[in-house]
Parts: C-alpha cells; sequence; structure tokens
C-alpha cells in the first residue's frame, strides 16, 4: 500500500499538538517520560518530514484540505519544495536541540518545572511546523502566537534576569502580531479571503489599493520584528543571552529561521514578485536596510563581553544576510539561492555555536569571553566545535558560511550592486575580529595558572554524550553542508524552489 | 589526462594530520607520519613530471560546482608541478630538521605543530594543483587559516599581536582574492586557468578589468610586495622551521605563484601589454626589490634580516612574471625552486645557530665559523646563491631574468629593470656578505680564548643534515639545473604561454 503522504503534513502539526498535552499529563505521573514522549514525537515528526521532502521533490506540492473543506472556506495546508526544505531544516535542529536538552535541562531547569518546559517545547515545535507549511494567512497568524507564546514561556523558564528578557520580547512580539493582524485585517477587507494562493490571484488588480499597500507594510514589519531585522532587534539579544542555553540554540536556529520563511513567503505567494517591481526602489530598500543590519550587527557583536550575547548579535547580522538575498533576489536569482541556503547554513552554524557556549556553561560556568582562557585543553570537543562553527561564520571555505557568501556576492554582481559586494566582504572580515578573539581565548592565551608542556593531559571531557554528539554532529555539518552547497547536487532542488516562487530564470 | 594522482598526493598530508593528533602520546611514531606523508608525497608528485613532460596534463574534478562551467578539482600543468616539487621535496627536509629543532629546544604543543604543519602543507600544494581559481582560493585560505596555530606558537603577547597582524593582513587579502574570483568569472564564465590567457576577459569592460587586477594583485599579499609586506617581518617569531618553510617557501610562493598564474593564465600576455598592466607590476616589483633590501640591510635580527631579503628575492619572481618576456617568465619559474632551496638554508642556518648558540643576532655573531663550520658553510654557499654569484644556483635565474628584462621591447625599460635587477644583486651582497665576514673573520669579545683551540658546536645531526643537504642542493641545481626535471618544466611552460617558438 502506498504511504498517504499527502496526510503528513497535518500530522505532523496534529502528532506533536497532542505529544504536547500527552506530555503534560504524563508528567503528573512520571516526570521522566516527558522527555521520552517529546523524543519520539520529534523523532516521528522528523521522519514524516523526510517523506514529505522526498514527495514534494518527486512528484509535485501536496495540497492538504484540513477537514476537508476546499479553499478559499477551509485552511489549506500548502508545502512546495521551500517551506518542505525549511520544514526538515527545523525538525532536525528541533531533534538534536530535543537529544541536548536532556542533560542540560536537569542542569538548568528546576526539577518539578521540568513536564512543563517539555509541554512548551513541544509546543514551539508545533507551532513552528504549522507556520512552516500553512497555506492560510490567519492560521498563520494563529500558530505564530502559539510559537510565540512558547517561547516567551521558554525563555522566561530559566529564571532571574530572564523574566525581564522575556517580558521585552512578550512585548515586542505581541506589537509585531498586532501589525501583522492589521495586515491581514487589510488584505480581507478588500479581497475577502485569507488563503494565500487565492489572494495572489485577486491582488493583482489591486495593487493600487491604499490598503493592500499597507498591509504589506504591515506584514512585512510585523514580520521582521519576530526574524529581528535591524533596527528592530531590539528584544533579541536579551533573549537570547539569558534563555536556557538549549532554547537559545533552538530558537536562534529555528524560529528566526522560520519567521524568514514566513517574510520569503509573504513577500513571493502573496504579493509576488510584480508587486515588488512595482514599487521602484522597494527591492533596493530591502537590501539596503539588510546591509546596515549586517554592518551593525557585527559592530555590536564586536563591543560584547557575553558569549551567547556576542552570538545574539551575529543573529542579527546574519539574518541582515538571508534579508539582502531576498532583496537582490528579483533582479538576480541567486539571491534566492543565497537566502535559501544561508537559512540551513545558519541554522547548522548557530546551533552549533549555541550548543558548544551551552556546554562551556555546562561544565565551566563560563558566560563572558575572558572566562574561556584555556578551555582549549579543559573541554577539546566543545572548542573544537565552536571553533569550526565560528570559522564557518567568517566564511573560510570549504565551510558552510562560504557557500553562502559566495552566493550572495555573485548576486550582488549580477545584479551590479557592487556595494553590497563590499559590505559581504567586510562582513567577514568583521566576523573575524570577534570570533577570533574568542579562539585565540580559547586556545592562545596564556592563562597565570595554565601549565604548558603537558600534552595529552586534557583529560576526557566531563560533558555528557547526549550534549557532546547533537553539537560535534552540527560541527561536521558545518563543513560537509558547505561543499554540498558547492556541488551540483542542490542544483534540482534549487531550480524547484525557483520556480514554485514565480521567477523565471532557473540555475 | 585523467588520473587521481593529484588527489593522492594532496591527501598524504591530509590523512597524516589526523594520524598526527591520534597518536600524540608517542612522539617518535607522531614524527614518523609526517615524515612518511611528507615521502609519499614527494614521490607521487615526481611521479606525474615525466608525464606532463610528454606534454599532457592530469586533470582530476572532484565535483561540478553549483556554478556553471566551474568544477572543483586539480589540474596539473608543468608551472604548478614545479612549485609543487619545491615545497614537498623540502617538507621532507624540513619535518627532518623540525625533530631535531623542537626536540633540542623542548617547545610545547608539538602535536598541534606537526598537525597545522600538514595542513599548511595540504594548502600549498593545493594550491599549486589547482584547476581554477575556485579551487585556488579555498586551498588558499586554507592555507592562511592553518598558519596562524604555526606562527603564534609561542603564545606570548608578542606572537599573539604578530599573529593578529599576520590574520589581519592575510585574510583581508583573502577577501580581495575572493572578489577577483567572482568577478572574473561574472566577466567570463569561467575560472580555469588557460595558458595564454582567458580571451574573453578582454572583451570586459577595460576599468573593471583593471580594479579586478588590482584586486588580484590585493589578494595575493602572501607575496609580500610593498608596502603591503609588514606581516612577514612580524611572521618570524614563529618557530624557525615554520618560518624557513612557510615563510620562505610555501606561504610566500603560493602568492608569487598566484601573482603568476593571474599573469599568464587569467589575463595573458596581450592584456597585461594592452592594458599597460605589465609595467605597474614591474614598478611594484622593482620597487620592492630595491627597498626591501635596504630594509635588510638594518636588521641585526638574522630571522628579520632574511625576512626582508624575502620580500625582496619574491619580487624578483613577480617582475620576471611582470615583464612577460620569454626569458623573464622562465627566469621567474625557475628563482622559485633555486630561491627556495637558497632561502631555506639560510633559515635552517638561522635555526641551526638559536639551537645551538642561542644567538639571534648578526651582530654576537662573531667567531661562529669556527665553533659552527658546517652550519656556517651551508650559509656562505646559500648567501652566495642569493646574491647571482656563481657557482649557485640563484646565478642562472637572475641570469634569466636579466635575459627578460634585456627583451624587453622600448629599450628604456630594458635598461631600467636590468639595473634594477643589477642593483638589488648587489644590495644582496651587502647585507649579507657582513655575516659571513662576522662569523668567519671576527674574534668574539674578549677572544675565543684557549689560543684556537675552539671546540666545535654543531646543531644536532637532525637539524644538520637537512641544511647540507640544501646547501649541496643549491649547488647541484647550477650545474644540473635539470635536477627534479625542474629545468625541462620551465622550458615546458614556457611553451604553454607563448605558444611554442
Amino acid at each position: 500500500m502506498p504511504l498517504p503522504i499527502e496526510q503528513f503534513p497535518v500530522l505532523v502539526v496534529v502528532i506533536s499538538l497532542f505529544s504536547a498535552f500527552t506530555i503534560l499529563l504524563a508528567g503528573l505521573v512520571n516526570r521522566r517520560s516527558c522527555f521520552f514522549i517529546l523524543m519520539a514525537a520529534v523523532i516521528t515528526q522528523f521522519i514524516l518530514s523526510l517523506f514529505i521532502f522526498h514527495h514534494v521533490l518527486s512528484v509535485g506540492t501536496i495540497h492538504y484540505w484540513m477537514g476537508g473543506w476546499r479553499p478559499p472556506w477551509g485552511i489549506e495546508y500548502v508545502v512546495d519544495a521551500l517551506n518542505a526544505f525549511v520544514l526538515v531544516v527545523i525538525l532536525s535542529l528541533s531533534l538534536l536541540a530535543v537529544i541536548y536538552s536532556k542533560r542540560n535541562v536537569e542542569h538548568e531547569i528546576e526539577e518539578k518545572k521540568i513536564p512543563s518546559f517539555y509541554v512548551l517545547f513541544q509546543l514551539l515545535i508545533t507551532g513552528l511546523c504549522g507556520i512552516t507549511m500553512t497555506g492560510d494567512l490567519f492560521n498563520l497568524y494563529v500558530l505564530l502566537e502559539v510559537a510565540s507564546l512558547s517561547a516567551y514561556a521558554l525563555i522566561a523558564a530559566a529564571g532571574g534576569r530572564s523574566l525581564k528578557a522575556s517580558y521585552n520580547y512578550l512585548i515586542m512580539g505581541s506589537l509585531a502580531a498586532v501589525f501583522y493582524m492589521l495586515g491581514i485585517g487589510f488584505l480581507y477587507s478588500v479581497t475577502g479571503t485569507l488563503n494565500m494562493g487565492d489572494m495572489r490571484i485577486l491582488l493583482p488588480p489591486l495593487y493600487d489599493n491604499k490598503a493592500v499597500q499597507l498591509a504589506f507594510v504591515f506584514c512585512v514589519v510585523g514580520m521582521s520584528i519576530k526574524a529581528y531585522v535591524f533596527p528592530l532587534h531590539m528584544w533579541q539579544p536579551d533573549a537570547y543571552t539569558y534563555a536556557p542555553s538549549t532554547i537559545s540554540a533552538l530558537i536562534a536556529s529555528t524560529m528566526s529561521k522560520v519567521m524568514m520563511y514566513a517574510l520569503i513567503r509573504l513577500i513571493y505567494s502573496v504579493f509576488t514578485l510584480n508587486f515588488i517591481m512595482t514599487y521602484i526602489g522597494l527591492d533596493m530598500f530591502i537590501c539596503w536596510v539588510a546591509a546596515i543590519g549586517i554592518l551593525a550587527g557585527s559592530i555590536f557583536a564586536i563591543k560584547q563581553q557575553n558569549l551567547k550575547r556576542m552570538l545574539a548579535y551575529s543573529s542579527v547580522s546574519q539574518m541582515g544576510y538571508i534579508l539582502l538575498g531576498v532583496g537582490l533576489s528579483p533582479i538576480s536569482p541567486w539571491g534566492l539561492v543565497g537566502a535559501v541556503a544561508h537559512i540551513l547554513n545558519h541554522a547548522i552554524m548557530k546551533g552549533c555555536l549555541f550548543f558548544s557556549a551551552g556546554c562551556f556553561i555546562h561544565q565551566e560556568g563560563a558566560r563572558n569571553i575572558r572566562d574561556l582562557d584555556g578551555l582549549g585543553e579543559r573541554m577539546p570537543y566543545a572548542s573544537a566545535a565552536f571553533t569550526i562553527a565560528a570559522v564557518s561564520m567568517i566564511g573560510i571555505p570549504p565551510t558552510a558560511g562560504f557557500a553562502s557568501k559566495l552566493f550572495l556576492i555573485f548576486a550582488s554582481l549580477e545584479a551590479s550592486q557592487y556595494p553590497f559586494v563590499a559590505v559581504l566582504l567586510l562582513s567577514g572580515l568583521l566576523n573575524i575580529v570577534y570570533f577570533w578573539r574568542v579562539i585565540d581565548r580559547i586556545y592562545f592565551v596564556k592563562h597565570d595558572t595554565q601549565t604548558f608542556g603537558q600534552e595529552g593531559s586534557a583529560k576526557g571531557s566531563g560533558l555528557p554524550l547526549s550534549m557532546l554528539a547533537p553539537m560535534l554532529l552540527l560541527a561536521s555539518l558545518c563543513i560537509i553542508a558547505g561543499i554540498f552547497w558547492l556541488s551540483e547536487i542542490p542544483l534540482p532542488l534549487l531550480n524547484e524552489i525557483l520556480s514554485n516562487l514565480g521567477t523565471e530564470v532557473t540555475l | 589526462m585523467e588520473s587521481i594522482t593529484p588527489l593522492l598526493a594532496i591527501l598524504c598530508p591530509a590523512i597524516a594530520a589526523p594520524l598526527i593528533l591520534l597518536s600524540k602520546r608517542h612522539p617518535n611514531i607522531r614524527e614518523g607520519w609526517t615524515l612518511a606523508a611528507s615521502i609519499a608525497m614527494f614521490s607521487l608528485i615526481l611521479s606525474m613530471a615525466p608525464k606532463i613532460l610528454e606534454g599532457e596534463l592530469i586533470e582530476l574534478i572532484l565535483f561540478q560546482s553549483i556554478f556553471e562551467n566551474i568544477y572543483v578539482g586539480f589540474k596539473v600543468d608543468a608551472f604548478g608541478l614545479i612549485f609543487a616539487i619545491t615545497a614537498s621535496s623540502l617538507w621532507i627536509l624540513v619535518s627532518l630538521y623540525s625533530v631535531g629543532y623542537m626536540r633540542a629546544l623542548k617547545e610545547h604543543a608539538q602535536t598541534r605543530y606537526y598537525f597545522f604543519f600538514c595542513l599548511a602543507i595540504f594548502g600549498a600544494v593545493g594550491v599549486a594543483l589547482s584547476a581554477n581559481l575556485l579551487t585556488m582560493f579555498i586551498l588558499y585560505e586554507i592555507l592562511t587559516v592553518s598558519t596562524y596555530p604555526l606562527v603564534i606558537h609561542d603564545q606570548t603577547p608578542e606572537a599573539l599581536s604578530a599573529g593578529h597582524k599576520y590574520l589581519a593582513y592575510l585574510l583581508t587579502s583573502g577577501v580581495f582574492f575572493l572578489f577577483g574570483v567572482m568577478a572574473v568569472y561574472y566577466l567570463t564564465g569561467t575560472t580555469d586557468f588557460t595558458p595564454g590567457g582567458i580571451s574573453a576577459l578582454g572583451l570586459a569592460s577595460q576599468l573593471i578589468v583593471v580594479v579586478v587586477f588590482f584586486s588580484f594583485l590585493l589578494g595575493f599579499m602572501k607575496s609580500a610586495w610593498m608596502p603591503f609586506h609588514s606581516w612577514l617581518p612580524s611572521a618570524m617569531v614563529a618557530p624557525t622551521p615554520v618560518s624557513s618553510l612557510l615563510h620562505a617557501v610555501a606561504v610566500v610562493k603560493a602568492g608569487v605563484f598566484g601573482i603568476v598564474r593571474i599573469v599568464c593564465y587569467i589575463y595573458g600576455v596581450d592584456l597585461m601589454h594592452e592594458l599597460g598592466l605589465w609595467l605597474v607590476l614591474a614598478c611594484i616589483a622593482g620597487f620592492t626589490m630595491i627597498v626591501a633590501s635596504f630594509f635588510a640591510i638594518a636588521q641585526d635580527n638574522l630571522k628579520r634580516r632574511l625576512a626582508y631579503s624575502t620580500i625582496s628575492q619574491l619580487s624578483y619572481i613577480i617582475l620576471g612574471a611582470a615583464m612577460v618576456t620569454e626569458s623573464g617568465i622562465k627566469g621567474a619559474m625557475l628563482h622559485i625552486p633555486f630561491h627556495g632551496y637558497m632561502k631555506i638554508t639560510l633559515f635552517l642556518c638561522a635555526g641551526a645557530i638559536m639551537v645551538a648558540t642561542g644567538k639571534k643576532n648578526v651582530s654576537e655573531m662573531a667567531g661562529l665559523g669556527k665553533i659552527m663550520p658546517v652550519t656556517m658553510l651551508a650559509f656562505s654557499i646559500a648567501a652566495i646563491g642569493m646574491s647571482g654569484i656563481p657557482p649557485v644556483c640563484g646565478f642562472i635565474s637572475k641570469l634569466y631574468l636579466c635575459f627578460g628584462a634585456w627583451a624587453l621591447d622600448p629599450t628604456p625599460y630594458a635598461m631600467i629593470f636590468l639595473s634594477v635587477i643589477l642593483i638589488s644583486s648587489l644590495l644582496d651582497i651587502i647585507y649579507f656578505f657582513p655575516i659571513i665576514y662576522t662569523a668567519f673573520f671576527e674574534e668574539p669579545d674578549g677572544g675565543i680564548g684557549g689560543g684556537g683551540d675552539v671546540k666545535i658546536n654543531e646543531a644536532p645531526l637532525f637539524m644538520l643534515i637537512p641544511l647540507s643537504i640544501t646547501a649541496i642542493f643549491s649547488i647541484i641545481f647550477f650545474f644540473y639545473p635539470n635536477a627534479f626535471y625542474i629545468l625541462d618544466l620551465v622550458k615546458m611552460a614556457a611553451v604553454d604561454i607563448f605558444g611554442g617558438i
């Protein structure tokens, strides 16, 4: 019997949602069971997502009508190459974060809070998967709130200063949601539909309508706050710094990507490139915002003393890369390729960096960069993972960051936008400044109490395997992904994404 | 011809690197891996030479890249092989020397040292064998990053700041190189090294082509042309074997190798002349040759003096390429191995002096000729060769360069660049001969004591043998320049570029 793969998108969300409630109930009986239910659910989701990915590439786009109600009345789930790809990225990263969380959470969260922590964890994943697959603008809003509310609570779970960070995020996040909500309200008022595919057809005659234009601005600003596009990133550094390590890693690597995905989806599948092209300079405006964000994020990162905060600002800069790719894509398909590639690459790199930062905190309590002296000998694996990911962020070939940079540079050249070539190259140099400082601390700066000449004395690191394995896997992926993007293997995927999004060029 | 030999060759150090990490508790096995890898790599590289001399190209496509018309892979031609032979043959000797040096000084973190040394050689030989700019860029950056831990090996604040300077210069230059690579691909749709240049480049806007050329020049800052040279003297804080192999041969030669590749295989002779770029490059090189020599005269620290000498000598190669005359190119290509052998001898001697006597400055070396006769003899041979005096191989490459300058078309240029070469050689004599004089003919303060009964105090044999071998080879290359097929390969490469005359 052939697998009913058309049903899988909804299963991914439903399994996740039911698992969340199961964890809640199971937690009342046995706290230790929570982790295993979460793990089982995420593994199932991950496997389903692989089937979906394969199906989308080999057969074509999946349309699933919730409850059999035809769009535009019912909610539709649409999975094409782009969101199948994003789904695999977020679920694989979530799976690794779940594995990593096992011991880390025992260390960072009070025991009686653990069941509710895992419930929220699962709800966050539910929301993210839903946002990725839905073809309905209002459903997207609902799932956005599911994901965001869980994220607020998860960040606050660390206690202490994370409460304030979470509160900031709550305010900014709700503001973002209101913006987005207003936007789709306007759109609904003029088109009478909430389905993305439907709206795409109904919108073109209304491009001159003020409500549509306002809706575009509202939706994009709302999503930009969520995706902490500079200068709307104010909530993000605190939230990343004080959240539990697992959550920092999960949010940094998946949630921001999903928000970027939603932005791309709005721009390409709802408003379409024609809308962008009717407003001359809109694409360049996006590019310049991105370019300023790239540089500003890096410059802020240089100033930071706290490792996680530095990584947070680095993320602000990296979101700029994705946005720059989006902005360049109307002119050069390589822009979109860069954005898509960077969604995966940044998820891998930032995940790895936050995992290793979490390990430094877990074993040594080292939160500040100056606490990292000589860690290369005491924690060889975490240090190596950090170094590989940092080198990848800098963009040294053959790592993942190099591939993103290469695509974006080529896109800028094709678009004849030489300033952005300079921005991208300069940003690589700024990355060197703030990452190399850390690498130097870890390996090379002589520590007063440190004794040299004791090679091989570094004992097997005291980190549990469940934290080491995901981190080292991501570190190796930094290099594997770099070679993957350089090779011609992703070409079919990229061509599929490009044709789905309505760019007429293929690579 | 398709063959996996180039891959096997560069895999030798790549495989040795993790093995070195694994055997960190057993120093003898660890050094064994380095030696085995170096010998294996050299034999593999040398085994390609006869095929190349038959006029074949050895190609290996690792994988097609996402960009149309670019693949990641290797294409071995005569010129690439010259650099690969130089780097890999010297790696064997420097590995031996490293063992002696590191153990004699009881250095820390030796595993790290051998590990990154392997990676650096991987990068350098990879650069030599790359088929196109993209592959070359990847390996070039690996070379930059992997030499950083070697430069800051001492981990003193001084070493760290030198390391930061090193990274700041070389990674910034990598940025320009990357821009050049992408720009060439954007303009022409290919990045393959084509003997005689990529013809489509001549069709692009001249301004952009000139800008891209300068960005390549900045990209090859590893060749230490002035005024972007100051990373090289700073990098001399590294242990001597690093300075000798990497900062006299592998890293810096990767830079000049890149410049020659750009001039002869991307831009081509015609375009260089048409845009007048040859003159700009030749002036930069001439300026560096003279000024660096003056800097060298002023240095008291021996390694720093050698570093400035390297800067000056590298520009001979750049000049040879810039003149784009057949003899000039031949001279440039010959100078890569010949200068490599001579300069490495000088550095190995400097290291030997430091290990045996702890002396680092020229002014302290009075009477050293009697204490370390073999070392100082080797030093003298190499120094004579550097100055272009027979019977050492430096004479041959400089002779070719002179012919190359002489063949320049408007005669004033010929006279100018000929005199630049001659003056610079004269300056070489001025900064090398005082060292020899001090070592052999000056008495140390307070006399040697014991009335000429000087106790010979040479460095360990592990160090003495490699430096004697390189010195002997410097002479062998004079009498028999075709050792390791080098002269044949140079002629072959010149035929490639100039289409055979």
